[in-house]
């Protein structure tokens, strides 16, 4: 017999597979990281003020321009193999009808950063590189271009302030009561009888009110022209870096810079203010420039409205199937039905949607209760509304899947003690396992509404649009308005990034958009956890 | 039947009873009294019916799918299981205590003050003042009282079951069902569920479900030996225990088996 010194089996198959999952774990992690850390970068880098260079020719040529970027030439173009060629923003589209040109290493002679290079932020047209010629009227400016231009300047936006304000204000109230009357008179029309005569007396006091509307709109019209006038009074005329001339009316300019001429503090300044423009701006010159506000508010309020619709369809189905349906092949096949409800296509929910939410119900609210807007559709197109409610659909089977986990992890015994005081199990339900329950619930609710923020597609048929006129709520009766289209950061990255006429400028603007979207999400998520670990300290299930 | 010391009424009285779960049978032609005012303890080994039996008092076993049963239980003269009984008010008339603590997730304050909620109690006078009582019978007052309003959960496994017992005493049951409640305490913890029990039997008609013999002996009046879903023996606590009647009675409780 030989003896058998005892070793210690190496567990070289379990140390494989601890690798493995390890493994996993980090290539997940590292995908998620760099897919954030890119979307973050390019986001956030977008607004920095970027030095304008003066890029002098060998052909003699003068370029003003942002670098945003080298690669390398492609081999069939390359003078030189390895050639590398800058991408440089040139902007005056009204001048050179492209806002980005390349220029190779080999045709460039010199590259400067001249201070006095002037960055104009329009309005129309995008940005202007060039250098300020003269001012007109010219009385102001001829002790000091850049003074004068500046108080100029900074007159301009409060006048135009003062008109956003203006249309905003009266002359929006008198279009709203203008448009009310229109259909007060419809109204009328409809009410009376087929063939019958309409009311006179109420069809001519409708016809005073509006004459007097109309009369103070004409007016009110005719101001605002006046004021549009003065404000488009006053230009600069810009040299750009051929040196053709161009006249910019000093109105159309958001921001006047001299990007090489600015400290860190300035240029941390103008980055604020550029985010802020950003995240609180309407969009201009198709989405690809200024704010995207009307997008955030759309999609937070989209997905509130989906919540609320959402958590009481689901929590009550998941009660239903949970508390009160006799377990048996009904309630399995029920069961199955909702979790693949979760895998059907999300357009498929949206062509639903249409169909049911938009044609069916809107339209049927229409001829009931908006016959003098018609043909005109009030609730049988697409809406915010119709979009939270196909959404809440197609996040249903989440929450009812958690809400059933969150219901079936109440212990029986807790049931029991309620029920032995006398409760009914109505009762019990309210007031023991659904406060138990809420946790697991407020979960569901947190991957339901991660899902609605990032879903684009069935939207984009139940109300999602690229540019709202305005938002779904404002300072008008009845103040929420749900009928109306919306804005939505999922399908703004859509269409800034491949359906701008624009695109290599508004690329940054892709990767500043999602970004915001994925901040909006976590914020969203970060407030439902915060709301969940309360109420799990409240409702702490026994740790006996 | 043995006739208990002290001739009492009688509030429960099963007649006859068994109990199907499914096919397999937990309970057969059981028979039995509980006197009012008592505490009555039933022992057993594991499996022997004694808890089903206990559920039957309160209807409990109702929640279960597939249970049959056939016999009666009667309350007062009259039985449980009329289609008209109102099981909701009969189980505020006959508590419960489990035997591992269920306290809700709620305060201490709001487990006592359940049950007088759900029955109607809705005056914050009316509801402190219960919750004092329920909770000095409970011998638990003076742990609890500076802390009424943090989470049950907090509280030590033998306090929690006794604010089991506090909440069960406060919507003034007439029976007190009692299934192993110390069977996941301490022996300290579990002598003050002893203490309490010799308290309520002032007040309240006790049945108890134990495994512990011992404490039968310590806490009942009347003890009713089941085995194999059958009532075996039944009498007076000391008889039992000195004297039993029945050679598997003996067996187990002398040890030689269960």
């Amino acid at each position: 017999m030989t003896a058998r010194a005892w070793r210690p089996r190496e567990d070289r198959i379990g140390k494989f597979f601890t690798r493995l999952c390890g493994g996993a774990l980090a290539v997940n992690l590292l995908l998620a990281i760099g897919l954030l850390g890119l979307i973050g970068f390019h986001g956030t880098a977008y607004f920095w003020p970027k030095g304008v260079a003066e890029v002098e020719l060998v052909s003699g040529d003068v370029l003003i321009g942002e670098v945003h970027g080298w690669e390398e030439v492609p081999a069939d173009r390359a003078a030189t193999p390895g050639e590398r060629r800058m991408r440089l923003k040139i902007g005056n589209r009204d001048l050179y009808g492209l806002d980005f040109r390349w220029v190779s290493e080999s045709e460039v002679a010199r590259v400067g950063y001249p201070a006095d290079i002037v960055l104009l932020e329009r309005l129309e047209w995008g940005n202007f590189y060039g250098r300020p010629v003269e001012l007109h009227p010219s009385g102001v400016g001829a002790v000091d271009l850049r003074a004068g231009l500046a108080a100029l300047h900074a007159e301009k936006i409060e006048q135009r302030e003062q008109i956003e304000d203006f249309e905003s204000g009266p002359l929006a109230d008198v279009n709203y009561e203008l448009e009310d009357l229109r259909l007060e008179e419809r109204r009328i029309r409809l009410d009376a009888e087929e063939g019958a005569e309409p009311d006179s007396d109420r069809l001519a006091a409708v016809a005073r009110l509006k004459a007097t509307a109309s009369k103070e709109y004409e007016l009110l019209a005719a101001q605002l022209f006046d004021r549009r006038r003065e404000l488009s009074r006053g230009s600069v005329r810009m040299q750009a870096a051929d040196g053709q001339h161009k006249s910019i009316a000093v109105g159309d300019i958001v921001r006047i810079l001299q990007p090489n001429e600015m400290g860190l503090f300035a240029s941390v300044g103008l980055y604020v203010s550029r985010v802020w423009e950003f995240v609180s701006g309407d969009p201009r010159e198709s989405n690809t420039e200024g704010g995207i506000f009307p997008a955030i508010f759309g999609t937070v309020m989209m997905v509130f409205l989906m919540s609320f619709a959402v958590a009481p369809l689901g929590v009550l189905a998941a009660l239903y199937l949970r508390e009160y349906a006799r377990e048996g092949p009904v309630v399995r096949a029920v069961r199955i039905a909702v979790n693949n409800l979760a895998g059907v296509p999300s357009i498929v929910f949206g062509v639903f949607g249409l169909g049911f939410f938009v044609y069916l119900i809107g339209g049927t609210i229409d001829q009931v209760f908006y016959p003098e807007a018609l043909p005109t559709p009030t609730y049988g197109t697409g809406g915010i509304l119709w979009a939270s409610l196909t959404l809440a659909l197609l996040t249903v089977p989440v929450v009812i899947v958690a809400a059933e986990e969150g219901l079936a992890a109440v212990p029986r015994i807790v049931r029991e003690g309620s029920l032995a005081l006398g409760a009914t199990k109505f009762e019990t339900i309210c007031k023991v396992v659904l406060p138990a329950a809420a946790p697991g619930i407020l979960t569901g609710m947190i991957l339901a509404m991660a899902r609605a923020a990032g879903e684009v597609a069935p939207l984009m048929i139940v109300g999602m649009v690229k540019l709202a006129p305005s938002l779904p709520i404002d300072g008008r009766f009845p103040y929420v308005h749900l009928e109306r289209k919306f804005m939505h950061l999922g399908f703004h990255v859509y269409d800034v990034g491949f359906q701008s006429p624009n695109v290599e400028a508004a690329q940054p603007l892709v990767f500043a958009t999602a970004l915001l979207l994925v901040g909006v999400v976590v914020a969203m998520n970060l407030v439902a956890i915060v709301v969940r670990n309360r109420l799990r300290r409240a409702y702490a299930t026994s740790a006996v | 039947m043995a006739g208990a010391v002290v001739p009492s009424r009688v509030v429960l009285e099963v007649a006859d009873l068994s109990l199907w779960y499914g096919t397999s049978r937990a309970l057969s032609q059981v028979s039995l009294e509980i006197p009012e005012k008592q505490v009555t303890a039933f022992i057993g080994p594991s499996g022997c019916g004694k808890s089903t039996l206990l559920r039957c008092f309160n209807r409990l076993n109702d929640l279960i799918d597939e249970v049959r049963i056939e016999g009666d239980i009667l309350h007062e003269g009259e039985s449980i299981y009329r289609p008209e009984v109102d099981v909701n008010s009969l189980r505020k008339r006959v508590g419960m205590v489990f035997q591992k603590s269920n306290p809700f997730p709620k305060s201490i304050y709001e487990n006592v003050a359940y049950g007088c909620r759900i029955h109607g109690i809705k005056k914050k006078v009316d509801l402190d003042d219960i919750v004092e009582k329920s909770l000095t019978s409970a011998a638990l007052w003076t742990e609890v009282k500076d802390r009424l309003h943090a989470s049950a959960l907090g509280l030590s496994g033998g306090q929690q079951q006794r604010l089991c017992i506090a909440r069960a005493i406060a919507i003034e049951p007439e029976v007190m069902l009692l299934d192993e409640p110390c069977s996941a305490l301490d022996p300290v913890a579990t002598a003050k569920i002893e203490d309490l029990i010799h308290q309520l039997k002032e007040s309240y008609t006790i049945v108890i479900v134990t495994h512990n013999m011992q404490q039968a002996a310590r806490v009942s009046d009347q003890t009713a030996f089941m085995y194999l879903g059958e009532l075996i023996e039944t009498g007076d606590t000391r008889d039992i225990f000195t004297t039993p009647k029945n050679r598997q009675t003996e067996d187990y409780i002398t040890g030689r088996f269960g």
